[in-house]
C-alpha cells in the first residue's frame, strides 16, 4: 500500500518536472483539451442559465397558477380547432368558484377574471401607449406574483363601485413620474382620471420576451364601463393548493370547466389549460440543440486533444526508453511504469482542463458584468465535470503508449540510444 | 589504460553461502534468419563475499551474461539459481522484485535521471521497495556519505563529474544492501585516473563485505577482482582465482 502511494507521488513528480522541461510541448498538446472544455464548460453555463432564467420567469407567471383561454399558448397550429371555442367569461368564473367552494378536498383554492387591452395613459404632461391593462377583481391580490413597491391593490369595494383606481406597473410608473412618487397622482386613461393607488416592484420580463412592468391595473367595472365587455381578451387565474401537484390540479380542473360549460362525455374541452410549463416544452429544443453543439465541438476538441497526447507520450516514451530500462533494472514493476506515464498523460490533460475552465470563468465573468441579465451561470458541477471529462481523456489517450513502455524488455530499453 | 597498479597485499576474505548456480545457460538471439549464439552453455557458481571479474573480448557474450546474473533476462535454456530460488521461470514482476531486493547494478554510462538530485536518485529503488519517506532520506544520505558524496546530495548529475556520477550510481546500487552489486564496464566511460579512484571504492565496497561482480574486457580493471571468469565465444574459457 505504502509502496503505491511513494510510486504515485514519483509518478506525479516526474510528470510536473516532464510538463515544466517541455512547457511550449506541453501547452500546445493541451489545446484540444482546453477547447474541449471552454466548449463543454460554456454549453453547460448556457444550459444552466437558460434553466435558471426560466425558473425566474416561470416565478413570474405564478407558479402555482394554472391559466384557463380560448386558445393553448403555445402549439395552435391547428387554428380551426379552436376558432369556434367560447371565450371565457365573467359568469364562468361565478360558477368554477362554486364548484371549487363544494369539491371536497379540491387541489384548487379559488378562480380569479381578468380582461385586458392595450392602453395609452397621460399624466404630468407625459404620455405612453401600448400598456397592457387588465381588468380584474380584488381577488388578483391573492395570485398576483409581484410585490408593491409602495401603495395596494384595490379593495373589493372599491371594486363592486367601479371606483376609478388603478396600479402602475414600475416601467409605466418610471417613464410618467420620472422624478417623483406616482402615489397618490392622476392618471388620464380613456380620458378619464384615475388615481394611482400602488406601484409594482420591479420583475424583469418573461424570457426576456414579455415585460411585467409595462402594465397598469384596474377593477373590472371600471375597466367594463370605459372599454366595454369584450371578450376576446380574456382569461381565468385558478390558484392551486399544491404547486407539486399539478397534474391532478390541472385534471380536476379541466373537469371543472367541463362542467361550467356544460359539455357532454366524448366532446372535446372547449378550452385550454395553460401554465407557465408549457414554456419548458418550447425551451427543450433549444437546450438540446446547445447541447448538441457543446457536445459535438467537445467530442472534437478532445478527440484531437486526445490523438495529440497519444502522440505525445509515445514521443515521451521513446525519449526515455533509456530511462525506463534503468527504472526497470531498479525494481520498477510493469505497472509502476504504466502508472509513470498514465499519470503523464492525465497531467497534461488536467492542465488543459484547469486552462480551459479558467478561461470559461473569465468569459462567464466578463458577460456577467457587461449583461447582468444575461441568462448564463457558472457552477461547481462543471467544475468536477470539466476534471472528470479531463482526467477520462489522460487516461483513454495515455494508455495505449504507457502500456507499451511498461512492457518493454529492460535489456532491449537499456541498449536503446 | 591504466598504469600497472603498484604491487600491494591483497585480502582474500572468506566466501559464504551460495548466491548464484547457473547450469548449461544458453541465450539465442534470432536476428532475421541468422540465429546469433550469445551464450553456448555456461555453468558458474557464485558466493557471498566473491568479487568475481568477467573478462572477454567484445562480443563473447559478457552483457548477456551480466543481464542473465542480474535478472534482467532469462536463459534460453539452461539452469538458474538466485539464493536458491529458480529464476528460469520467473515473470517480469517477480524478475523485477528480486532485482529491487538482491541486486546493484553499476552501468557504463552511469544512467542516472537528469532531472532529479543525487539523493533522488539514489532514492529511486527505495521508492520501488516501498520504503517511507523518512527512512529513505536517510538510507539515500548515508549510503551518498559512503561513497564520499556527502556534500553533493542535492547536486544534479549535470553539476557533477563523471567520477563524482559513477559514485551515485554505486550508492544507488548499494542503498538496497544487496546480495550481489553487478557493474558492466563501470570505468568505461571514465578517464584512467578517475577509474582507479572507482576501481579503489569497488576494493572498499568489497573491504566492507559485499559481493562484486564487475564486466570488464581491460586487465587493470580486472585484476583487482580475486577471480576471474574469461569468456570467449559464449562459453567460459578459463575461471580461476587471482593470483
Ligand atoms: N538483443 C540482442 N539482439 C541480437 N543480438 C544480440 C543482442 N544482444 C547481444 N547480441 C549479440 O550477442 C553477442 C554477445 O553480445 P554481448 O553479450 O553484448 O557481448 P559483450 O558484452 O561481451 O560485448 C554479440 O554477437 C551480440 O551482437
Ligand atoms: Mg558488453
Amino acid at each position: 500500500m505504502g509502496r503505491l502511494l511513494y510510486e504515485f507521488n514519483e509518478s506525479v513528480r516526474i510528470a510536473m518536472a516532464q510538463i515544466r522541461a517541455n512547457k511550449m510541448r506541453s501547452a500546445l498538446t493541451a489545446l484540444g483539451v482546453v477547447i474541449g472544455i471552454v466548449a463543454v464548460t460554456l454549453m453547460g453555463t448556457a444550459i444552466r442559465g437558460i434553466d435558471i432564467g426560466f425558473e425566474k420567469s416561470l416565478a413570474m407567471l405564478g407558479g402555482d397558477i394554472l391559466y384557463v383561454d380560448k386558445w393553448p399558448w403555445l402549439g395552435a397550429e391547428d387554428w380551426w380547432n379552436y376558432v369556434d371555442r367560447p371565450y371565457v367569461k365573467p359568469e364562468d368564473v361565478l360558477k368554477l368558484n362554486r364548484i371549487i367552494d363544494s369539491t371536497e378536498n379540491s387541489e384548487l383554492e379559488f378562480a380569479v377574471f381578468s380582461a385586458f387591452r392595450a392602453t395609452a395613459l397621460k399624466a404630468n404632461g407625459l404620455s405612453v401607449s401600448g400598456v397592457f391593462t387588465r381588468g380584474t377583481s380584488a381577488d388578483y391580490g391573492r395570485v398576483l406574483t409581484a410585490d408593491f413597491a409602495e401603495g395596494r391593490l384595490f379593495t373589493d369595494a372599491e371594486d363592486q363601485a367601479a371606483r376609478q383606481v388603478c396600479i402602475l406597473g414600475s416601467d409605466v410608473a418610471q417613464a410618467l413620474f420620472p422624478a417623483r412618487s406616482a402615489l397618490g397622482a392622476t392618471v388620464i386613461v380613456a380620458g378619464q382620471p384615475f388615481e394611482v393607488i400602488g406601484v409594482l416592484a420591479r420583475q424583469g420580463s418573461f424570457l426576456g420576451l414579455f415585460s411585467f412592468d409595462n402594465q397598469m391595473v384596474m377593477p373590472l367595472g371600471a375597466f367594463h364601463k370605459y372599454y366595454g365587455v369584450r371578450n376576446d381578451e380574456t382569461e381565468i387565474m385558478v390558484k392551486m393548493k399544491d404547486k407539486n401537484r399539478i397534474d391532478q390540479a390541472r385534471e380536476e380542473l379541466t373537469g371543472d370547466m367541463r362542467r361550467v360549460r356544460g359539455q357532454q362525455p366524448g366532446q372535446r374541452d372547449n378550452f385550454s389549460i395553460n401554465g407557465g410549463e408549457a414554456f419548458k416544452e418550447k425551451l427543450d429544443p433549444i437546450k438540446k440543440g446547445i447541447a448538441f453543439a457543446g457536445l459535438f465541438v467537445t467530442g472534437l476538441a478532445l478527440f484531437v486533444g486526445a490523438i495529440g497526447i497519444m502522440n505525445i507520450t509515445f514521443v515521451s516514451v521513446k525519449e526515455r526508453t533509456k530511462e525506463i530500462g534503468t527504472r526497470k533494472a531498479l525494481g520498477a514493476r510493469r505497472f509502476t511504469i504504466l502508472l509513470q506515464f498514465l499519470i503523464e498523460a492525465v497531467s497534461i490533460c488536467v492542465l488543459g482542463g484547469v486552462i480551459g475552465l479558467g478561461l470559461t470563468y473569465g468569459l462567464f465573468a466578463g458577460v456577467k458584468a457587461a449583461m447582468p441579465n444575461f441568462p448564463i451561470e457558472f457552477s461547481l458541477l462543471l467544475v468536477v465535470v470539466s476534471m472528470l471529462v479531463s482526467i477520462a481523456t489522460g487516461v483513454l489517450s495515455g494508455i495505449i503508449p504507457a502500456w507499451g513502455a511498461s512492457r518493454l524488455d529492460p535489456v532491449d530499453a537499456l541498449r536503446y540510444e | 589504460m591504466t598504469p600497472p597498479a603498484p604491487a600491494e597485499l591483497r585480502v582474500m576474505r572468506p566466501v559464504g553461502p551460495l548466491v548464484i548456480s547457473i547450469e548449461g545457460v544458453t541465450k539465442l538471439y534470432q536476428m532475421g534468419e541468422e540465429t546469433i549464439h550469445a551464450l553456448r552453455g555456461v555453468s558458474l557458481e557464485i558466493r557471498r563475499n566473491e568479487y568475481l571479474a568477467i573478462m572477454g573480448p567484445s562480443g563473447s557474450g559478457k552483457s548477456t551474461l551480466m543481464n542473465m546474473l542480474g535478472c534482467l533476462d532469462t536463459p534460453t535454456s539452461g539452469r538458474y539459481e538466485f539464493n536458491g530460488n529458480d529464476v528460469a521461470g520467473m515473470v517480469d514482476d517477480e524478475l523485477a522484485e528480486i532485482r529491487n531486493r538482491e541486486i546493484g547494478f553499476v552501468f557504463q554510462t552511469f544512467n542516472l535521471l537528469a532531472r532529479s538530485d543525487a539523493l533522488r536518485n539514489v532514492e529511486l529503488p527505495l521508492i520501488y521497495a516501498g520504503v517511507p519517506r523518512h527512512e529513505r532520506h536517510e538510507r539515500a544520505r548515508l549510503a551518498l556519505e559512503s561513497v564520499g558524496l556527502a556534500d553533493r546530495i542535492h547536486h544534479k548529475p549535470n553539476e557533477l563529474s563523471g567520477g563524482q556520477r559513477q559514485r551515485v550510481a554505486i550508492a544507488r546500487a548499494l542503498v538496497n544492501r544487496p546480495s550481489i552489486i553487478l557493474a558492466d564496464e563501470p570505468t568505461g566511460n571514465l578517464d584512467s585516473k578517475t577509474g582507479v579512484e572507482i576501481m579503489d571504492l569497488f576494493e572498499d565496497l568489497y573491504d566492507r563485505g559485499n559481493t562484486l561482480i564487475v564486466v570488464t574486457h581491460e586487465e587493470s580493471v580486472a585484476r583487482h577482482a580475486r577471480r576471474i571468469v574469461r569468456l570467449h565465444d559464449g562459453l567460459i574459457e578459463s575461471d580461476r582465482l587471482a593470483e
